[in-house]
């Protein structure tokens, strides 16, 4: 393992953001401080290294903030490039290019409808959103035959950019599942990404990093009580 | 037009900042693109397969492959022409997440805040857009403020990253500045974002990429009256 001195990410364990950065410092071996943050009362520290948006995660590296998990992951990709640790992007540019647009609409599009179906006020309302989550991971499913080219993961044989994007939701699904009864990822509409989701699952630099979907139902509650009215 | 073996197409059409965006990007790295004109009231085979998820533009096609989402296609111009022309992204992997903050930003709370300001449902929504509009133009002050470090543009001594993904949208807000008489980038608030703004539009590559002042004014009209006229046959 690679000691880090300066390093401390501020976190919130169920937030997949978080889980896909914590995700790639796995990946690269690195250590670091984890700090858990309390989205409902932000400390000095969150507010003074993300004074923007006062969200998580923020990577503090020698005593400087990155924010914003993509740009987290490309920074972890290139501080802890070359070598031995797997390359979390490809080299190629326009494969690069491939996994930057998926991680934007995984970011965009995915995120915000299945957020929609856990902050749902109505039944209609969520019977909406769910339709919406399922036409995106439609939409993925394409992505994946495309990216994987016959591999197990977006980025090939090991687990890639793409593949942190989409799979730190993962441990979501399981918890709309257990909340609300809605199955998202589906073998018989998205077989792909169904098998994609296990094998992911089971991928050794991702493997202790997913929340107990307990955690998380507990979150979904907080979250509705706040937000829902 | 082909150089060096190098086909480069850019979809896109005249008054939308996005392709903007692109097209200071080749020029700024001195890439030779055939520009194809799109209809977007009436799109094309080539966009719609090009582009199946989005059917937006831009798309980039490099040697027949598509690229996508505009903040996507400039990074990927600077990577795949390397060689050519100044770098976009700094050389820094700590500057390079800083301008990947910086254009985040401009995405996701910018001109998020800017399209609430223009079509939110009601006008208390309108109204809050436009505040947070405001807003995110000072925060932006504090970014240029951080990523020029004193120097004439976000990217430093030369055009960068994020001043392409900002200065995409410089015709349409001097369109606005014109139309509403207004200044988005206020001297007085926000002195940096001005001075930027005057100096980077008079970039030859930017000039050269920006849409006509008055042919945006007018489409701007235009499409304010369809959009008052469809509001009006609807109550």
């Amino acid at each position: 393992m690679a000691r880090e001195g300066d390093l401390k990410l501020l976190g919130l364990v169920v937030s997949p953001f978080v889980v896909r950065v914590r995700m790639a410092l796995s990946m690269k071996g690195v250590s670091y401080e984890y700090i858990e943050q309390d989205v409902f009362n932000k400390s000095e520290l969150l507010i003074r290294y993300n004074p923007v948006h006062k969200k998580v995660p923020v990577l503090i590296h020698h005593g400087k903030p990155i924010c914003e998990s993509l740009a987290i992951v490309e920074y972890v990709d290139e501080v802890w490039g070359g070598g031995a640790p797997p390359s979390i992007l490809p080299a190629d540019p326009y494969e690069r290019a491939t996994a930057r647009f998926w991680a934007t609409y995984v970011d965009d599009k995915l995120f915000p409808a299945w957020i929609g179906v856990m902050k749902a006020a109505t039944e209609e309302e969520k019977a909406e959103k769910v339709s919406q989550t399922l036409a995106v991971l439609l939409h993925l499913e394409e992505a994946f035959a495309k990216c994987s080219n016959g591999k197990a993961f977006f980025g090939g044989d090991s687990v890639g950019y793409l593949d942190l994007a989409l799979g730190c939701n993962l441990f979501w699904f399981e918890t709309l599942r257990e909340m609300f009864d809605v199955e998202l990822i589906d073998e018989g509409r998205t077989p792909l990404l169904a098998s994609w989701a296990q094998r992911f699952g089971e991928a050794a630099a991702v493997k202790d990093l997913v929340p107990n979907v307990d955690k998380a139902v507990e979150h979904a509650k907080k979250m509705r009580r706040v937000f829902v009215h | 037009m082909a150089e060096g073996g190098e086909e480069v197409r850019l979809i896109g059409s005249w008054a939308s900042p996005y392709v903007v965006r692109v097209q200071i990007a080749l020029r700024l790295k001195g890439i030779s693109y055939e520009f194809v004109e799109e209809d977007l009231k009436n799109k094309s085979e080539l966009l719609l397969k090009s582009n199946p998820v989005h059917k937006k533009v831009p798309v980039l096609i490099h040697n027949g492959k598509p690229v996508c989402e505009s903040s996507v296609i400039v990074q990927y111009i600077d990577e795949a022409f390397a060689g050519t022309g100044p770098a976009l992204l700094p050389a820094d992997p700590y500057e390079r997440a800083v301008a990947r903050f910086w254009a985040a930003f401009i995405e996701d709370t910018l001109l998020k805040a800017s399209s609430q300001a223009s079509s939110g449902k009601t006008e208390e929504e309108k109204t809050e857009g436009k505040e947070k509009v405001a807003a995110a133009i000072v925060t932006l002050e504090g970014g240029l403020r951080e990523c020029s470090k004193g120097k004439p543009f976000f990217g430093g001594e030369s055009a960068g990253y994020v001043d392409v993904i900002l200065g995409g949208l410089l015709g349409w807000v001097r369109a606005i500045d014109t139309m509403q008489g207004v200044k988005t980038f206020d001297p007085s608030t926000t002195p940096l974002l001005a001075a930027w703004a005057e100096r980077f539009g008079q970039l030859e590559q930017v000039e050269a990429a920006m849409p006509d002042g008055k042919r945006l004014i007018e489409y701007a009209y235009a499409r304010a009256m369809q959009a008052a006229a469809a509001a009006a046959s609807t109550n």
